[in-house]
């Protein structure tokens, strides 16, 4: 009895571990930019990159637009995000499961103009998307809109 | 004229309200229709006031008394965002393969939604293809976590061979979790055995 209890107590634990390498992997990739006009940047690691079409983004990547800029992002979830002109854009936290479709993503607009549509994440759990501004967090219920931010 | 006049006095709210504090423009908020009319909501917390915007182009902006909520426009809309609205991706596109078992050629029903798929891929400078494998809910979920993600595997070498790039593609099971059909427990049901491709 007590055999058996260990044996299945250890197929758990392997389990959880390789679902958790599961999205350690997927923080690497969490999205792509789609469309980049104008000038849009990336800054990653203390470092600044340029982020044309089919960039690959990571999690707490801060994506920059300048005054002649836009960018949109589909995230692995299915999320569009979509920054206009002189934005600063923070994927500050990302985590996503495709087999359970649970996750967590929270994105900060710094400054400028921020169009969202939700993905699976938000659809999943109402609680799991954050979008911050400087004022204001607003939490995404499956959800279309438009935010701004100085 | 008629649907402009209708929100004139909505923005004059708004407009009161950024002259009272100062400063206008910054963190507005607008929920937009949702493209399905499904229903939405995104809810404004600033400090320990919320505000919940339910209806498309219900809107709040931050002031010093909380989230201020009033209804915008589509011309707001367009003129504050629309860089931003205009940036955005196409959405996800989905496709389903129906999964023919024991069998490694692929039906003429098949064959019209690979079509499809690439008719898809073709319109986007850089598509990334998802493929979801999906199973009835015979077994258990080890067991179904396994199969879907052989079916999607199955179908993921055929769009490489058909010219996917390895990079651009990803192939992971949802097992029985997403019925097309959905049955009880242990039920045989062909038309939930199958392959989602999503071409993003």
């Amino acid at each position: 009895m007590s055999n058996l209890t260990r044996r299945s107590m250890f197929r758990g634990v392997v389990v959880v571990a390789s679902s958790m390498a599961a999205m350690a992997a997927l923080g690497a990739d969490i999205g792509q930019v789609k469309v980049s006009k104008g000038r849009v940047e990336i800054e990653r690691h203390g470092a600044t990159l340029p982020a044309p079409v089919g960039t690959r983004l990571e999690a707490a990547d801060v994506v920059k637009t300048g005054a002649d800029g836009s960018v949109g992002i589909t995230m692995t979830d299915d999320s569009l995000l979509s920054a206009g002109p002189d934005s600063v854009l923070e994927l500050s936290q990302y985590a996503y499961d495709p087999t359970t479709r649970k996750g967590r993503f929270e994105a900060s607009l710094g400054k400028g103009t921020l169009a969202v549509v939700s993905g699976r994440i938000a659809k999943a759990s109402p609680e799991a998307m954050t979008v911050r501004t400087p004022d204001a967090v607003l939490g995404v219920r499956g959800t279309e809109f438009v935010v701004s931010a100085k | 004229m008629i649907a402009s006049a209708r929100h004139v006095a909505p923005l004059l709210g708004a407009a009161a309200a950024c002259a009272m504090l100062g400063a206008c423009a910054t963190g507005t908020v607008v929920l937009l229709p949702s493209p399905d009319g499904h229903k939405t909501a995104v809810t404004v917390r600033q400090g320990d006031q919320e505000v919940v915007l339910a209806e498309p182009y219900a809107a709040a902006t931050p002031s010093l008394a909380g989230p201020f909520a009033y209804k915008a426009s589509p011309r707001e809309v367009e003129a504050r965002f629309g860089a931003a609205v205009a940036a955005q991706p196409r959405p996800p596109v989905s496709f389903t393969l129906n999964f023919e078992l024991g069998t490694d050629t692929l039906s003429a029903a098949a064959k019209r939604v690979l079509d499809e798929v690439f008719a898809e891929i073709a319109k986007r400078p850089v598509p990334d293809v998802l493929v979801i494998g999906h199973t009835d809910t015979t077994g258990n979920d080890a067991l179904n976590d396994a199969l879907g993600q052989q079916r999607a595997d199955a179908v993921r070498d055929i769009l490489m061979r058909l010219g996917v790039k390895p990079a651009d593609i990803r192939a992971i099971s949802r097992g029985r979790r997403e019925l097309a059909v959905p049955t009880g427990d242990n039920v045989d049901e062909p038309r939930n055995r199958r392959v989602v491709i999503e071409v993003r």
